[in-house]
């Protein structure tokens, strides 16, 4: 466990470095993944520890983005006289986005399956 | 008031173990009604715990700064948890032999669909320029999504408000969405409701069905890559058509 934790600091850690050094526009948590990845992909088993960890936070994702999202309750005040706008944007965006990318990955899988 | 009492309530109202306590204790009722319900995607955990805490700030009187103070532990997990994601991904990646083309064409779609139609939308509700551009990367992750709206000239602080509205939303209304698009592949559902609500559509994925949650996952970081190429590309593109 804390071996595990450990990791996953390291990685982020890295990835931060990496981030700011080259003044990239991806997040030092997103190339500490992609990191993981590469090493991950380089052996043969995930580490047992590493996957109760990862399970263990992951099934308490929603949780972390309280403090953040009670932050968007404080900023609603940004929104001001566009909102009507905004949120017609987000809930139609969101719709259309949600139907063509499953509709695609439904079809395309669909093909894969009858081929085999 | 005793002044005991106004002792105990300065120490605790600056206190991060206040705002952990009450962050967890609003989630997990946040959670008890979901669970209740028969897991309605309406009662969305993090929508009722940030309304919960919302309601506590603004009866106590205290302000956002001093409760993220505490909080912060909450939110600093979310960097681990990002990394922690490969571990799903890299997992789905291994056991999966095809299908790697259905993807990459699912996730170009995907991609462009969400901001193209996310600026349209805005553009034809009259939305001011910036706003349209603060807009444009909501169905990415918070922190890659508020460095693309710095680059193209939109309201990081606002795109942020738009990304997390975004995973509620899409939390909310996804399942039912795909219902009624008759999406009912459990890898397609994931990878939708990962592409286009981030996070939070991937945590309501990962507690339906494990093998969507992988899938939400592997599209929460590829949408992250993509997004993050594609629109500045796009609005490169788009300025130099229009000063032509």
């Amino acid at each position: 466990m804390l071996v595990a934790i450990t990791q996953l600091l390291v990685c982020q850690l890295i990835g931060e470095v990496i981030a700011r050094g080259f003044d990239l526009a991806i997040p030092g948590p997103v190339i500490g993944m992609g990191l993981l990845l590469l090493i991950l992909f380089n052996r043969r088993a995930i580490p047992e520890s590493l996957e109760t960890t990862a399970h263990g936070i992951l099934s308490h994702l929603s949780l972390l983005f309280v403090p953040a999202g009670v932050g968007v309750v404080a900023h609603l005040g940004i929104l001001g006289n566009e909102w009507h706008a905004i949120l017609g944007s987000l809930i139609g965006s969101t719709i259309i986005t949600i139907v063509i990318t499953g509709w695609i990955l439904q079809r395309m899988q669909k093909g894969v399956m009858d081929e085999s | 008031m005793s002044p005991d009492f106004v002792e105990v309530w300065v120490y605790l109202s600056a206190s991060p173990l206040t705002a952990l306590t009450v962050t967890l204790v609003a989630y997990l009722a946040g959670d008890w009604l979901y669970q209740k319900s028969g897991r309605m995607p309406v009662l969305n955990p993090v929508l009722i715990a940030v309304t919960l805490i919302t309601i506590g700030l603004s009866v106590t009187g205290i302000d956002y700064w001093t409760y993220f103070e505490g909080a912060q532990f909450v939110h600093f997990l979310l960097g681990p948890a990002t990394v922690a994601l490969a571990i799903p991904v890299a997992k789905l990646l291994k056991e999966m032999r095809r299908g790697f083309g259905g993807l990459c064409v699912a996730l170009a779609c995907g991609s462009l669909t969400a901001a193209v139609s996310a600026v349209v939308i805005a553009d034809l509700l009259s939305a001011t320029t910036q706003t349209v551009l603060s807009l444009a990367p909501k169905s990415v992750t918070t922190p890659i999504a508020m460095g693309i709206a710095e680059r193209i000239g939109g309201l990081p602080s606002l795109t942020a408000v738009c990304v997390i509205m975004t995973g509620v939303i899409g939390a909310m209304i996804g399942p039912y969405i795909l219902d009624l698009a008759k999406i009912s592949n459990w890898n397609a559902r994931g990878f939708a409701m990962g592409l286009t609500a981030h996070g939070i559509g991937t945590a309501r994925a990962i507690q339906v069905n494990p093998q969507a949650g992988a899938f939400a996952s592997l599209a929460v970081g590829l949408n992250g890559l993509a997004t993050a190429t594609l629109i500045p590309i796009l609005w490169s593109l788009w300025q130099w058509w229009s000063g032509v």
